[in-house]
């Protein structure tokens, strides 16, 4: 099974769609059971990969590699590492979940379900992939059932915010496709394999208009994946497609999605091109602490919650970029942790975010509005400017625990996973970057800030009449619900064994590229 | 495993089993399922006064058992415990209050709606407390330090219908967040310098007889001394970030004991005690004038408030601005002093306004009144025949902290009196004199509105007498408290076995002796500290016992005999807007609100602006809009220019070349001849040229 079970990972979903197709498309609750026995088959073939995995072993584990189009040199080449690993067992946990949250779709939901797991194995196949043109391929394959699930099942915008969404990132992936073709042809020989362009990238020694190749070839990877993160400048479309996709499109997205960008710097931009990655590291830093307090600060003075939330993922992607950043610390020991801090924060961000939308969803549900305060142009004259909701923690106590938990998670408290990565992440950026990580800290303070005040303005003061009639939580949202909770408890209260996954490839990966740094300047 | 860490662990975990239980089985457990939690706590009780037994006994506590949380490559953070005197000491005074808060409590919330939650969070609360106890290391007690922040949340807001305790907590976890944020600089500064977050590698590692890695850089000590003590400045309520502390009454009575007087807020100065061997001269001014102001400040506001609760939360600010001015004077020994038998008499002080509140809203109730605040000291007089022995109790409170003979704030006043007094000798700079002024005129302050509070609640007439006879004393299970709690605020306790009213040696000065300071500062030198102090220890007595009588003597005359006539004075200070200042707390909320909290909130609303208006609908999606103009803009170029006019202009003009071409075509041999000799002559034309 070694060889061969990232392969049975990618391609369950898979063969979940396939079957669908010659289902009878009457049958609609055959759909989510055949997609939640797909996705629950590949949550524990990944949960018998975790078990498996050797985390004291230096490189790629449980490789396979075919030959795909070989007149190119292309391979189907898999494998994982310290670094892919948090992220396929976030995508396995992330999508069995979804489905769940999926439950009530009732609009088509053959389409639904079966775009569902392609975008799945989409996921699924860039986190394993060690040829470039396989991730590419799988980049693009995820990118096409997401377009469909935001512009056919999501809100009144849905339209025009999925074709925001699918201009967005293939304005990225064309970038991403340029610098591939570079790395492809100022090789020799000709090769997409992630390991050997590990040592040949550093030597490409071409100029194009007069800047280094390898820069041009850094930056194009760097936006396109800076789109995926998002990095600010380049995050609008974020709120956008939160906003109106459905609840788990957006536990998707938030969840797994935007790792993708920061699991490109790290699995691609980085050990390809360390001298540039030693170079832009300032850069790199200086976005993430944008990113940290310029998405907070949006998030401070959202009226709609999910737009809120949407707004604290730029915030806490930030946070994940100034760990990152660490990589040119002289203090080796802030190196690991930075490092090993935004790849914790990755998967934190992932369980967390990925728990407060389906909140939102739950909420949603039944109110059919997510207004913490209504906008100054609601239609409503009466209710602008008005709270949407007050005083829930009276008569919703478990939604309220379950709320409760996952803002605290989010605004970095002890005991839940977010606070070790992040204090890793801010160590490992202090030791790298003192003044901009100092200036960052600012973003600690804002992200209680809008935590706290949604915190008040829905759960707390008088109880509003209107919404008297909301239902506690059901059954099913407390089962999706728990794993996430106990995974941010677990996770904060004994961090190590996620750190000692990761912690072995992080280590690699900083000797690679601080290796290019002259020991004089270290 | 050690005796000594299984009783802390015992300590540690036990109110957090209590959290656990009334959270998870609570409703099932019922009201008198919280006695589980009562007894869990004076279990905790039990288990740290043994330890302190040890301690006084003469064996004194010093282990530092610490296990690994998790280690990549060169980062690693530990847990542990610095199980020492203060710290055992510190454990006795959380579980001693905590266990009478929660027997308090059994009565005073009796009924609520979130009766047994609330012993959770309680529960919640006295963990994190004694995990800032008892961490080793910076980061533990940072971890602690957040989640009391977030106890204190839960409690102050428990009454989360009313908007203004949900806002309470808000504000308090905020304004605790700024702090922390320094704190948590403070903490990384000196990872980097160090690599080490313990307190014992810090202090290996600062000593200037050692290690110290800062040498060449005190002034980077400085800062990093100064940040961690800022974290101490939020929780310990000192100004400029005092204001939550006073809003932080919306919570239950019982929970501003505990946590809004006795034991969380003090957590500031017990970081800065621990802090104290590390921190620079530089550092320690700057703490010392944090703690000087505060010390005023919060004396002065509590003159005029008329709020019984109000009154006691200034006061607490201001004797935790003598605690936090005493460390940085260098008097550590008489901070932590003045800590423990504050934690005492302010906690019985708190009970004891509660006992107060507790029966006039009972007695309004049955009035079926709800419109008088129960809080109001001008709803109030005449309690003292009603109340004997929440009166009592209170007046020993008052004393206590008033700083009279016999009682335990005596000792320990005096003492931070006699730093501040021999700090001004020994500097001759002319500001070093502020410290004893700020100290004494304090202390002259406190005497004065603490007996303020006594006279208006207990004495003179009832200021509803149809209320006042349906007020009735407290049960057992919240008088029981205050007794104790009465006894423990006597000087006797602290000394023993000296029966010395005057003197403040005995078990507690000699299991908590002056430490060093390792920055190298001569002045700073114990044995230098503790003669000045004796030098100036009896001009601090006579000081203190003059300035202390004075401000009763001025609370009698005025409150008491009404020979003074306050109305009157208070006319006077209106005038020349001095009332208002106190009145108005220095309009402190005020200004944050117009400077700090208004612009910013504003600037989210511009930020949000930019980032969606600006940025994305008019730059992102205009250069989608001008992409498609540009893609209708080539179409047009295509298909119109090009295509219909270009291509097919060049097509129209070949046939209209074709169909002019064609009439030549006549069939007329003549033509062609003509034509034929025309070209021909062309030829010959151009051809003669060249």
């Amino acid at each position: 099974m070694a060889s061969s079970v990232l392969t049975i990972l990618v391609f369950l979903p898979v063969a979940g769609a396939l079957a669908m197709l010659f289902l009878p498309k009457d049958k609609a609750d055959l759909f989510k059971w055949i997609a939640l026995g797909a996705t629950g088959l590949q949550l524990l073939v990944a949960l018998w990969l975790l078990g498996t995995f050797d985390r004291s072993a230096v490189g790629m584990q449980f490789t396979f590699m075919a030959e795909w189009i070989p007149s190119f040199n292309i391979f189907y080449h898999v494998g994982v590492d310290g670094l892919s690993m948090p992220m396929v067992l976030l995508t396995a946990l992330l999508s069995f979940l979804a489905i769940l949250t999926s439950w009530n779709i009732t609009k088509a939901p053959r389409g639904y379900f079966s775009l569902f797991l392609l975008l799945d194995a989409g996921m699924m196949g860039v986190f394993v992939s060690l040829d470039f043109f396989l991730f590419y391929m799988f980049w693009e394959v995820m990118l096409l059932p997401m377009y469909f699930l935001i512009g056919m099942w999501g809100g009144p915008q849905r339209q025009y915010a999925a074709i925001k969404f699918f201009l967005y990132t293939l304005f990225g992936s064309v970038l991403m496709l340029l610098a591939m073709l570079a790395l492809y042809f100022y090789t020799e020989p000709h090769t997409f394999n992630l390991i050997i362009l590990i040592e040949q990238a550093r030597h490409i020694d071409v100029q194009l208009w007069g800047v280094d190749m390898r820069w041009l070839i850094w930056l194009a990877l760097f936006i396109g994946f800076a789109i995926k993160v998002p990095i600010f400048p380049f995050h609008t479309w974020l709120p956008l497609a939160h906003v109106e996709a459905p609840t788990a499109v957006s536990v998707i997205l938030a969840g797994v999605l935007l790792k993708m960008g920061t699991y490109g710097l790290l699995r691609i931009s980085f050990p390809l091109l360390p001298a540039e990655a030693v170079y832009f590291a300032y850069m790199l830093a200086l976005l993430g602490v944008i990113n940290i307090i310029w998405g907070a600060a949006n998030a401070i003075a959202q009226v709609d919650l999910k737009r809120m939330v949407a707004y604290s993922s730029v915030s806490h992607m930030g946070i994940v970029l100034l760990g990152m950043s660490a990589i040119v610390s002289t203090n080796r020991g802030g190196a690991e942790a930075g490092l090993n801090g935004a790849v914790l924060q990755m998967f934190n961000h992932g369980i967390i975010t990925a728990m407060l939308f389906m909140l939102v969803g739950v909420l949603y549900d039944q109110a059919h509005h997510r207004f913490i305060v209504y906008p100054k142009d609601y239609e409503d004259e009466s209710l602008r400017g008005k709270l949407g909701f007050g005083g829930l923690a009276g008569h919703l106590p478990i939604f309220t625990a379950f709320t409760a938990v996952a803002f605290f998670a989010g605004l970095g408290l002890p005991a839940l996973s977010a606070f070790v990565s992040e204090l890793m992440s801010f160590i490992g950026g202090f030791s790298a970057f003192r003044t901009l990580t100092i200036i960052a800290t600012i973003g600690i303070l804002l992200n209680a800030t809008y935590f706290l005040r949604a915190f008040q303005r829905i759960f707390q003061g008088p109880a509003n009449e209107k919404w008297a009639s909301l239902k506690d939580l059901s059954g099913r949202e407390i089962a999706m619900l728990t794993p996430l909770l106990v995974l941010i408890i677990g996770l904060g209260v004994y961090p190590r064994p996620a750190l000692e996954i990761i912690a072995v490839t992080m280590g690699e990966l900083i000797d690679l590229v601080q290796a290019v740094i002259p020991l004089a300047a270290r | 495993m050690d005796i000594r860490s299984t009783f802390a662990l015992l300590i540690l975990f036990l109110p957090l089993a209590s959290f656990v239980l009334q959270i998870f089985f609570g409703r099932r457990l019922g009201p008198k399922g919280v006695w589980i939690s009562v007894a869990a706590l004076f279990a905790t009780l039990i288990l740290a006064a043994s330890m302190l037994a040890t301690v006084v006994l003469g064996t004194p506590m010093d282990h530092h058992p610490e296990v690994e949380w998790f280690s990549i490559g060169d980062f690693s953070i530990t847990l542990g415990f610095q199980l020492d005197n203060l710290a055992v000491t510190m454990l006795v005074i959380v579980a001693l209050i905590s266990s009478l808060v929660h027997l308090y409590s059994v009565e005073y919330l009796r009924g609520d709606v979130r009766y047994t939650r609330y012993f959770g969070y309680l529960g919640l609360f006295t963990f994190s407390m004694n995990g800032i106890v008892l961490a080793h290391s910076l980061i533990m007690m940072y971890m602690f330090w957040e989640l009391v922040g977030l106890s204190s949340y839960l409690l102050i807001g428990h009454w989360f219908e009313k908007d203004s305790a949900a806002s309470a907590g808000k504000k308090a976890f905020l304004t605790n967040r700024v702090g922390d944020i320094g704190m948590f600089i403070g903490i990384m500064l000196f990872w980097s310098v160090t690599g080490t977050f313990t307190f014992h590698g810090l202090y290996e590692l600062v000593d200037v007889d050692g290690a110290n890695l800062f040498a060449g850089q005190m002034g980077l000590l400085s800062l990093a001394g100064g940040l961690v003590f800022v974290g101490a400045m939020g929780k310990s309520a000192q100004f400029p970030l005092h204001i939550w502390l006073p809003d932080a009454m919306e919570g239950p009575t019982p929970v501003s004991a505990l946590i809004h007087a006795a034991t969380m807020v003090a957590a500031g100065v017990y970081l800065t005690v621990r802090l104290f061997p590390i921190l620079t001269p530089a550092a320690l001014l700057f703490v010392a004038t944090i703690g000087a102001i505060t010390a005023v400040l919060g004396a002065l506001i509590a003159i005029t408030q008329v709020d019984i609760k109000r009154v006691l939360a200034y006061s607490t600010i201001s004797q935790l601005g003598y605690m936090v001015m005493a460390v940085g004077l260098g008097a550590q020994q008489a901070a932590f002093f003045h800590l423990a038998t504050h934690a005492m008499f302010k906690g019985l002080l708190f009970l004891c306004a509660g006992s107060v509140i507790h029966a006039l809203h009972h007695a309004l109730k049955q009035r079926n009144d709800h419109e008088t605040d129960a809080q109001d000291m001008r709803n109030m007089g005449g309690l003292r025949s009603k109340m004997p022995i929440t009166w009592i109790t209170m007046v020993i409170g008052a004393l206590a902290i008033s700083g009279v003979p016999l009682f335990s704030g005596f000792l320990s006043k005096d003492a931070i009196l006699a730093g501040t007094l021999a700090f001004a000798g020994e500097n001759s700079a002319w500001w070093a004199v502020l410290f004893p002024i700020a100290g004494f005129g304090a202390a002259a302050i406190t005497a004065f509105y603490m007996f303020r509070l006594i006279f208006m609640t207990f004495h003179g007439k009832p200021a509803d007498a149809a209320v006042h006879a349906h007020v009735h004393e407290s049960p057992p299970a919240m008088t029981g408290p205050l007794v104790l709690l009465a006894a423990l605020s006597f000087a006797l306790f602290f000394t023993l076995p000296q029966v010395n009213p005057l003197n403040s040696e005995g078990w507690l000065t000699e299991a908590l002796p002056q430490v060093e300071n390792l920055t190298g500062h001569a002045d700073l030198g114990v044995e230098h500290l503790e003669h000045g102090w004796h030098e100036a220890h009896d001009t601090a007595v006579n000081l203190s016992l003059t300035v202390a009588g004075g401000g009763i003597l001025l609370a009698v005359l005025v409150y008491l005999l009404s020979l003074i006539n306050a109305a009157a004075i208070a006319r006077q200070f209106r005038r020349v807007g001095l009332y208002q200042l106190s009145f108005y707390k220095f309009y402190f909320d005020e200004i944050y609100d117009a400077l700090i909290y208004r612009p910013f909130l504003w600037l989210t609303e511009v930020v949000a602006w930019l980032d969606w208006n600006f940025w994305d609908q008019w730059f992102i999606d205009g250069l989608g809009r001008n992409t498609v103009r540009g893609g209708n803009a080539s179409g047009w170029l295509d298909y119109v220019w090009l295509d219909q006019y270009l291509v097919d202009g060049i097509g129209r003009l070949t046939q209209r070349i074709g169909a002019t071409g064609r009439k030549l075509q006549s069939g007329r041999v003549q033509n062609y001849l003509m034509w034929a000799l025309a070209g021909g002559m062309i030829v010959f034309f151009v051809a003669s040229q060249l």
